[in-house]
């Protein structure tokens, strides 16, 4: 069976600094996996270049069992993101928002707009279609981000920190949404975090620390005798 | 194909819905080549003479000299503006989120450049309408026949916004780019004055001009207003589009490409 996502060997430098030094981990469909790591791991890097932001100086990056380095429109198309910054027209309503992204990849008319109403429903949405993005709060905005993320179906969801600046009550149902996404529809989600909270036991987790992996392995199990959070500060430092 | 095609009609309607939405913009690039028409215009024409050159037969009054450069000036404006939004795009994330799409980035780069080019024409007519309404009129089919003219213009200086953009970082440094490209691009070309004119004043500004791509975009449009063809101009202007978007690609190739430096 081919992975959901496989990274290998990837190492990238800005100028002298390298970013991330030979990064590799395969993860099956179905998997939850927490991307772990203090500010400034190389966790950005990485999902820049999980994205095709940009080119990696080395390794490849397979998505469900396309190279986004030879066939970057067949991977790209695997992939659905949710960004750290919210990248939302907000003076266009929800439902425009999302027709030009599913524009963006092809879709339109009466397919796109069943897609549109399929994912808000996901999202418990589907009443704020009309809304300027603008009126929604900071969770809806995130919510309508994952819709969104998942309108062309993606075998592959990739989010980068999707809970900075949320209130501890939307961030614990926006990580239990997600990993329902993955259990519930088979999809690969690689989510991308500082805070050790937001990781749960059966995890997959890939423990990122000044762009080596530290860790890399079922979550539970990488904790051993001790909390999560005790093995992550030991792994980096103390956070020093 | 037809993919290609879905994705080129969000990309215009998108940037048709922001740029209505900004009418403060609009009122900006239509009152700016106005107030040059009706008052740098009316003073200018008592200490400027003209003689008669292609395309004009006859004498002609500075208004009617300074149209085409005014419609370049629209279009300039409008093609850095596109660019403004870029860097403006890529510093909100919707860049990244354009950027991910399946489809080729080439052509996702050619939709924003085809969308500011639409948007500059509509401009351009708007002001020309006005410009008849004073009284400073054209025959109908040299408002048909700049069309063309106008498309080419607007893509050349739309690619050099994009190429602009792949190069600029921060929103903070758009004001250097009205200092180093619009001035310089409009005043040194041939929008204000005639080469000749501008000869007697120096002739290394007259080389400036006579090589500025801008000034040839001008005199592209200045032709077809008449029914005719400059095609030097035509052929400075695509050869001028060809390198800014050659530049502007490599600019966003994501192997080497600004956004791998680190944001």
């Amino acid at each position: 069976m081919t992975s959901g996502l496989d990274v290998r060997g990837i190492t990238h430098r800005y100028g002298k600094k390298t970013a991330l030094n030979d990064i590799g981990f395969s993860l099956d469909k179905g998997l939850f996996c927490a991307l772990l790591g203090p500010n400034g791991a190389g966790k950005s890097t990485l999902f820049s270049i999980l994205t095709r932001l940009f080119v990696p100086d080395a390794g490849e990056v397979m998505v469900d069992g396309h190279s986004l380095a030879r066939e970057p429109g067949k991977a790209l198309a695997r992939i659905g993101v949710v960004f750290q910054q919210p990248t939302l027209d907000l003076d266009l309503t929800v439902r425009r928002n999302l027709k030009y992204f599913a524009a963006l990849h092809g879709l339109a008319g009466k397919d796109a707009d069943r897609r549109i109403e399929t994912s808000l429903e996901q999202v418990n949405m589907a009443e704020r279609a009309a809304e300027k993005v603008r009126a929604l709060n900071g969770g809806h905005r995130r919510r309508m981000e994952i819709a969104r993320a998942l309108l062309h179906g993606p075998a592959v969801l990739l989010l980068d920190e999707p809970t900075v600046g949320l209130d501890a009550e939307t961030r614990s149902s926006i990580t239990g949404h997600v990993h329902n996404l993955a259990s519930e529809q088979g999809l690969t989600v690689l989510w991308a975090t500082h805070l050790v909270d937001e990781v749960r036991g059966s995890d997959h987790l890939v423990v990122l620390h000044r762009g080596k992996i530290h860790a890399n392995g079922n979550a539970a199990e990488i904790a051993g005798d001790v909390s999560l959070q005790t093995r992550f500060l030991e792994m980096t430092g103390g956070g020093k | 194909m037809k993919a290609a095609l879905i994705c080129l009609v969000a990309i215009v309607h998108r940037e048709a819905l922001r740029f209505v939405s900004q009418r403060g913009r609009f009122l900006a690039a239509i009152v700016r080549p106005l107030v040059w028409l009706i008052v740098f215009a009316a003073g200018f024409r008592a200490a400027l003479g003209l003689s008669i050159q292609p395309p004009y037969q006859t004498y002609i009054t500075y208004e009617i000299y300074i149209v085409p450069g005014l419609c370049g000036m629209i279009q300039l404006f409008s093609g850095m503006q596109s660019s403004l939004s870029l860097v403006y795009d890529r510093e909100m994330g919707s860049m990244r989120l354009l950027l991910t799409s399946p489809i080729p980035r080439w052509w996702l780069l050619f939709c924003k450049l085809f969308a500011s080019t639409a948007i500059s024409i509509f401009q351009v007519y708007t002001f020309l309408a006005i410009a008849a309404l004073t009284g400073i009129g054209f025959s109908p089919a040299g408002y048909l026949a700049i069309l063309p003219a106008l498309i080419v213009n607007g893509l050349m200086l739309g690619a050099l916004g994009l190429l602009l953009s792949s190069t600029i970082r921060q929103l903070e440094n758009f004001a250097g780019v009205m200092n180093f490209v619009i001035f310089p691009m409009f005043f040194l070309s041939t929008a204000l004055y005639p080469l000749w004119k501008m000869a007697e004043a120096s002739t290394i500004l007259r080389d400036i001009c006579a090589f500025n791509p801008f000034s040839h975009g001008v005199e592209l449009i200045r032709f077809a207003l008449y029914g005719q063809v400059d095609w030097m101009a035509l052929l400075w202007v695509l050869l001028a589009f060809a390198i800014f978007l050659s530049g502007s690609l490599w600019g966003y190739d994501p192997s080497r490409s600004m956004v791998r430096r680190k944001a």
